[in-house]
């Protein structure tokens, strides 16, 4: 295997990967009768080029912010959370709870309960597959695939019989007290000028960027995340060094989980103020990408995040405005993820030959 | 429960596992050879596109069918090209087909129909007709076993006779044929293979040629048998289904029979919500959605046997010194 | 039927041959094979020949280029330069079906066998006859009866292999080449994994097949087997071939020495152990494995302050278990006492808590166990003892700076090189990943040492540096449990040595009082010098050690002198 400076392997093999999954959409959108130039511009208007649409970037960029985590930490002990999305369903159905539970006097009461009910539910979520792989040797990859339906099926079923309102049609909780409304960016001293009222993106913005500090913290100065990450390279290893199989996988599944539930105060407690059905929208899968793009670290996972955000609000910006469906996000997400996650290997071996060539001189 | 009753439930049970019963084969062609495929759903999301829109075009089912057996091998071959070629993270190209599949299916049925990602809805020679199986009428008076032949495997699509051969023939294939041993010799030990002289790429290639041909036919069948013409995420997480019914098989096709078949009369069940509350078991559908994911956790937790997957599964194969 | 005959015509061009001597061309001949990789030279201008109907032998430390030359002649790699002639033919081997082709067939060190097939499920894969399995199976059955009448390698066609002995295993890969009508058999290091009996079998086999003009390369990098059974050897260092001679006109001080390129010096220096109090004591020690099989059955040991016990053994005689029970990572039976505490062996302690009571442990795979690869020195360093109060900050941070300037220190006072914390461990050599594993473990002063296969894969150099240092911790009181498959590091450093064979400790004996045979023949299983065959090993160990034993006895004490 030849070997590319670190900055190359962390930097350009990403950035090509982006601009691979790029041409190849462009392609697409020529073949399906589009106008990729119009589609570009569309979507930088859209998520960029306004107050708005920063507004809806960095509300999406926060819920990836939360899920690209979750599937980091969890990547590090080996495991590949792929239930994010569940879990922040479940998260979901935490925050909704705990919201429901009080008549919230004030937002900055609401937030961190609602923050414990959400991460408690998440990590609920992933307990049983993180448990069962750690104690049974199941695999996580097929057993949170399993939990992202069994949480569908659940929640689908609480939302129609249970937390449904006498008297409402649509399968939802009711409103939240007006008392655990979030501020948005509107309601924040120094922004309220830039922003309108409308935009959802909220103070969950500043948790996430608290949490990817966090998490950072968690895997390189602590003992914990020490012992996640020699897990995750090298399990017969953590035998030997007497790091529990057990404890790194449940611990770090449960952080992962945690994480994901917490994107709910993003899009439930902070957007819609109730609990709908499939309220994490795809969120937790995206987490992938993002993990991926951001090559596992926070820091990476802040900018993967943002430019997913943006791929959302652009996106649904052309889906608006022009005759490309709003799907090209899907298709653009799945190219990322295959370049950066399965085809990093070709996307190297691509650039190897420029970095041969300096060496040589 | 009366008796016509159950003929009706067992006779959809057979229509629902047919996708199930041919995508969990395609899965064990390609698990078996030590790439790991979650992209079943991907590549029977295209399949189903393409079979939906050919057939529609050309008013010919058949070359629907031919349709989406290419699509779905040109997936699988973006899965060899990633997992095999390269050897990249076999479970990571599998959701990117996934995904990619959900994006490029609507984008390509809105392009050509604008009908919100929808293709028309297919009649006539665009969709398969069933097929009476000989002596139907005749046998049906016996009691008790006529209707089953008669009602129950009788009147289907091809596809599902097809689906129901694939069985014999997979194992057949697998424990008869020198492609079956060096099959299953390279998901065990692809070491042994490559020393023996055979081309460890080139079986894994072939294997998952066989399963996108598989997953061509499911996806086939879900917009042309099943239904009349492709809708937006219409596999409806049937692929992973048919990855959990792998597991419940034990990569063995004869269970993998077994499997479709008990997750097939779930969702059966589920669509004849009469059936239970007339036992007065009030059952919430959304259970019975999730009962093949449970039962499937329970599989995985080894409670009733473990389950023992190909050795080499998931591992891109590097030679060594 | 068709292929007796051919076996048979085969056998009288082999008879033929070998009365005309050199006069026929050689079955292999290499001229100037080199190899790359990267800016790695793994073969410098290697050219041998190989008379057919003998035993070549390739001997050299680990690394010298052995494996890749023969993976060269097995079509897994690709020569840079350098030209193959099979029976005096120029051939090019693409890869390993034009090997086969070419009659040679190729015995690994780790067999490539599917575990869950049968025996004649794994000789014919890649050699069916058709496209459908019932012929071919049929035939393979009848032609594995008749190589094992001719060959002694009776094997159960229908028993599926993960259920067989590794000896037979071995004899399954055999079977496989033969099967595929090879005319030239390499094996790569074939006794590394056997008992010394199962060893012997294999050498008698190769001997029939000597006999029936098979040409043989046997890799190793023991001189007893060079000596034993080759008729030529060559000499692999660094990539070259330092020299090939005919085995009867060599002797193994001289093989050795052309193996490191100077005199083999293994005698180190130490004086008389002082042995103190009794540190460890072990007894009844009982672990079974995954599979519920008794690995442990019953060990007594006693290590006392200051002193060295070596434990020898051919590998997989449950040395490894008893390091992994000692060292916190294995579940087993008995009562183990450190310092007079009683260790928990149930699996509630793991290999912290074997920390906590001073057990110090390096591993016997330092890749697998001992280093996290991808980490840098310094993660490593810590590595086992992260816990340690001395390396955190406060009750959340550890304390990274700290760490990074101790392994600096440590890099410095152990001559790692290059001494820099930031690399990761993978881009050390050999020799140096385990200075830094010593380094960790040796000095926290601990009162056990468990120390396996010390310098399996370190260059001359570092060897040195790391028994003095061994010494130096059994002289500041340290009890050292030793474990290592060479017999002249076991007897260079030990002040007792025990023998382990199946699970069981055959005798101790004091290095002086010993000598290589006596070694061996516990290391066989047998007792304390009763010599009756162990009825519990395989059925072909009808006839132990009589033939070999004087022979194997020469070129071991032999092999000693050059102590």
């Amino acid at each position: 295997m030849k070997k590319l400076p670190l900055w190359a392997d962390l930097v350009l093999v990403p950035l090509i990967s982006i601009v691979l999954a790029a041409l190849i959409s462009a392609l697409v959108i020529l073949a399906i009768g589009g106008d990729p130039v119009e589609a570009v511009s569309v979507m930088f208007e859209g998520a960029l080029g306004s107050p708005y649409g920063w507004g809806y970037t960095l509300y999406y960029t926060t819920s990836f912010i939360f899920t690209g985590l979750a599937v980091t930490v969890a990547y590090h002990a080996s495991q590949f959370n792929i239930g994010a999305e569940g879990q922040a369903q479940l998260g979901g159905l935490g925050v909704a709870l705990v919201c429901l539970a009080l008549p919230w006097p004030h937002w900055a009461l609401a937030l961190p309960a609602a923050m414990v009910g959400a991460a408690l539910f998440g990590a609920a979520w992933a307990a049983i597959p993180a448990w069962l792989a750690a104690k049974r040797g199941s695999h996580i990859v097929i057993t949170t695939i399993m939990f992202n339906y069994i949480a569908y099926s659940l929640l689908q079923y609480l939302l129609v019989t249970v937390l449904r309102p006498a008297g409402q049609m649509d399968p939802a909780t009711a409103r939240f007290p007006s008392g655990a409304s979030l501020p948005t960016f509107h309601d924040i001293p120094g922004l309220s000028g830039i922003f309108s009222p409308s935009v959802p993106a909220n103070i969950s913005f500043f948790v996430a960027i608290i949490a990817c500090v966090a998490v950072w913290v968690l895997l390189w100065k602590t003992r914990l995340g020490y012992q996640i990450r020699a897990f995750g390279k090298n399990e017969q290893a953590a035998d030997y060094a007497g790091i529990s199989r057990t404890k790194v996988i449940v611990i770090s599944m449960l952080i992962s989980g945690a994480l994901a539930g917490l994107m709910s105060i993003n899009n439930v407690m902070g957007e819609a103020e109730r609990l709908l059905q499939n309220s994490a929208e795809g969120a937790g899968f995206i987490g992938i990408a993002v993990a991926l793009m951001g090559r596992n670290h926070p820091l990476g996972v802040f900018l993967a995040a943002f430019l997913f955000g943006f791929l959302y609000q652009g996106g649904a910006e052309m889906g608006l405005w022009t005759d490309i469906p709003i799907e090209l996000r899907l298709l653009l997400q799945g190219l990322v993820v295959l370049f950066t996650g399965a085809l990093d290997e070709m996307v190297r071996m691509m650039i190897t030959p420029f970095f041969r060539r300096k060496e040589a001189r | 429960m009366d008796y016509p009753t159950l003929i009706a439930i067992l006779d959809s049970t057979l229509r629902l596992a047919t996708p199930l019963l041919l995508a969990c084969l395609a899965g064990l062609y390609s698990e078996r050879s030590g790439v790991v495929d979650i992209g079943l759903e991907g590549k029977m999301l295209m399949a189903a596109m393409a079979s939906g829109v050919v057939a529609y075009l050309t008013g010919n089912v058949w070359a629907g069918v031919g349709a989406a057996i290419g699509a779905s091998i040109l997936f699988s071959m973006i899965h060899g090209l990633a997992s095999i070629t390269f050897r990249g993270n076999q479970l990571i190209s599998g959701v990117a087909l996934n995904f990619l599949a959900s994006g490029l299916t609507v984008l390509i049925a809105q392009a050509l129909f604008h009908q919100g990602g929808r293709t028309p809805a297919l009649s006539g020679n665009a969709r398969f007709s069933t097929i009476t199986l000989p002596f139907e009428a005749e046998i049906r008076q016996v009691p008790i076993l006529g209707p089953l032949y008669s009602d129950v495997l009788s009147g289907h699509s091809i596809l599902v006779y097809v689906a129901l051969l694939a069985v014999p023939v997979t194992w057949w294939v697998l424990y008869r044929t020198r492609f079956g041993l060096r099959l299953r010799a390279v998901g065990e030990n692809p070491e042994s293979v490559d020393t023996a002289g055979i081309s460890v790429v080139g079986m894994r290639y072939g294997a998952l040629v066989i399963t996108g041909l598989l997953c061509g036919l499911a996806g086939a069948y879900m917009s042309t048998g099943l239904q009349a013409g492709f809708g937006r995420e219409m596999i409806a997480g049937r692929g992973y289904i048919a990855l959990a019914a792998l597991i419940f098989a034990n990569w063995h096709p004869w269970r993998a029979l077994g499997a479709t078949m008990l997750f097939g009369f779930l969702q059966a069940l589920a669509l004849r919500p009469d059936v239970l509350s007339n036992f007065g078991l009030s059952v919430p559908d959304a259970f019975l959605d999730a009962l093949p994911y449970v039962l499937t956790v329970i599989v995985l937790a080894g409670v009733v046997g473990k389950p023992t997957p190909p050795k080499a599964g998931g591992q891109p194969y590097v030679k060594e010194r | 039927m068709n292929n007796t005959t051919q076996s048979q015509t085969r056998r009288h061009s082999a008879a033929s041959s070998s009365s005309q001597g050199a006069a026929k061309a050689p079955a292999i001949e290499l001229r100037k094979i080199c190899k790359s990789f990267g800016t790695v030279r793994a073969n410098k201008d290697i050219s041998i020949k190989v008379q057919p109907g003998t035993i070549h032998g390739i001997i050299g430390e680990n690394g010298a280029g052995k494996s890749t030359l023969m993976s060269i002649l097995y079509g897994f790699y690709k020569a840079d330069s350098g030209e193959i002639l099979i029976n005096g033919r120029e051939t090019i081997i693409p890869d390993s079906q034009a090997a086969i082709r070419a009659g040679i067939g190729m015995v690994f060190q780790h067999f490539k066998l599917v575990p869950n097939f049968s025996v004649v499920e794994n000789v014919i894969l890649g050699a069916e006859d058709g496209r459908l399995l019932r012929p071919s199976i049929a035939k393979a059955r009848r032609e594995l009866k008749r190589l094992a009448q001719e060959y002694e390698m009776d094997v159960d066609p229908d028993e599926t292999v993960e259920n067989l002995s590794v000896g037979h295993q071995q004899r399954v890969e055999i079977l496989k080449a033969l099967y595929r009508q090879a005319d030239i058999l390499i094996l790569d290091e074939p006794t590394g994994v056997l008992t010394p009996a199962e060893a012997d079998h294999l050498f008698r086999i190769l001997d029939f097949l000597r006999a029936e003009g098979k040409t043989i390369i046997l890799i190793t990098h023991k001189l007893r087997e060079i000596m034993e059974i080759t008729d030529t050897v060559s000499v692999m260092r660094r990539g070259e071939m330092t020299a090939t001679v005919t085995t009867s006109q060599t002797s193994p001080q001289a093989l050795a020495e052309l193996m490191v390129g100077r005199e083999v010096l293994l005698n180190v220096e130490k004086t008389k152990a002082k042995p103190g109090a009794e540190i460890l004591q072990i007894k009844d020690l009982r672990v079974w494995n995954d599979e519920k099989v008794e690995r442990l059955k019953g060990i007594d040991l006693t290590i006392r302050s200051g002193e060295i016990l070596g434990i020898a053994g051919v590998s997989g005689n449950g040395q490894t278990e008893l390091l992994e029970v000692l060292g916190g990572y294995r579940t087993g039976r008995g009562t183990i006492t450190v310092n007079g505490k009683t260790l928990d062996l149930s699996g509630r302690s793991d290999a912290q808590s074997r920390r906590h009571d001073g057990i110090a442990h390096v591993p016997e795979d330092r890749h697998h166990h001992g280093l996290i690869l991808d980490f840098p020195a310094w993660e490593n360093f810590i590595f086992g003892y992260h816990n340690a109060p001395e390396y955190q900050k406060n009750t959340v941070l550890m304390d990274n700076a700290g760490i990074v300037r101790a392994t600096e220190e440590a890099m410095q006072r152990f001559d790692v090189r290059p001494p820099i914390p930031a690399l990761a461990a993978k881009n050390f050599s050999g020799g140096n990943q385990q200075k830094i594993v010593l380094a960790r473990e040796i000095e926290r002063n601990p009162a056990v040492l468990l120390i396996g296969q010390p310098t399996r894969g370190v260059d001359i150099g570092a060897i040195e540096f790391i028994h003095k240092r061994i010494i130096e911790l059994r002289d500041a009181g340290a009890a050292i449990l030793l474990v290592s498959v060479e017999l002249d590091e076991i007897r260079a450093l030990s002040d007792r040595i025990a023998v382990m064979f199946d699970g069981e400790i055959m005798g101790e004996r004091l290095p002086e009082d010993t000598d290589e045979k006596d070694l061996g023949l516990l290391m066989a299983g047998m007792r304390d010098r009763n010599r009756v065959a162990d009825e519990e090993t395989p059925n072909d160990y009808n006839d132990p050690r009589d033939d070999n034993d004087d022979d194997g006895a020469d070129g071991g004490d032999a092999g000693g002198e050059g102590e």
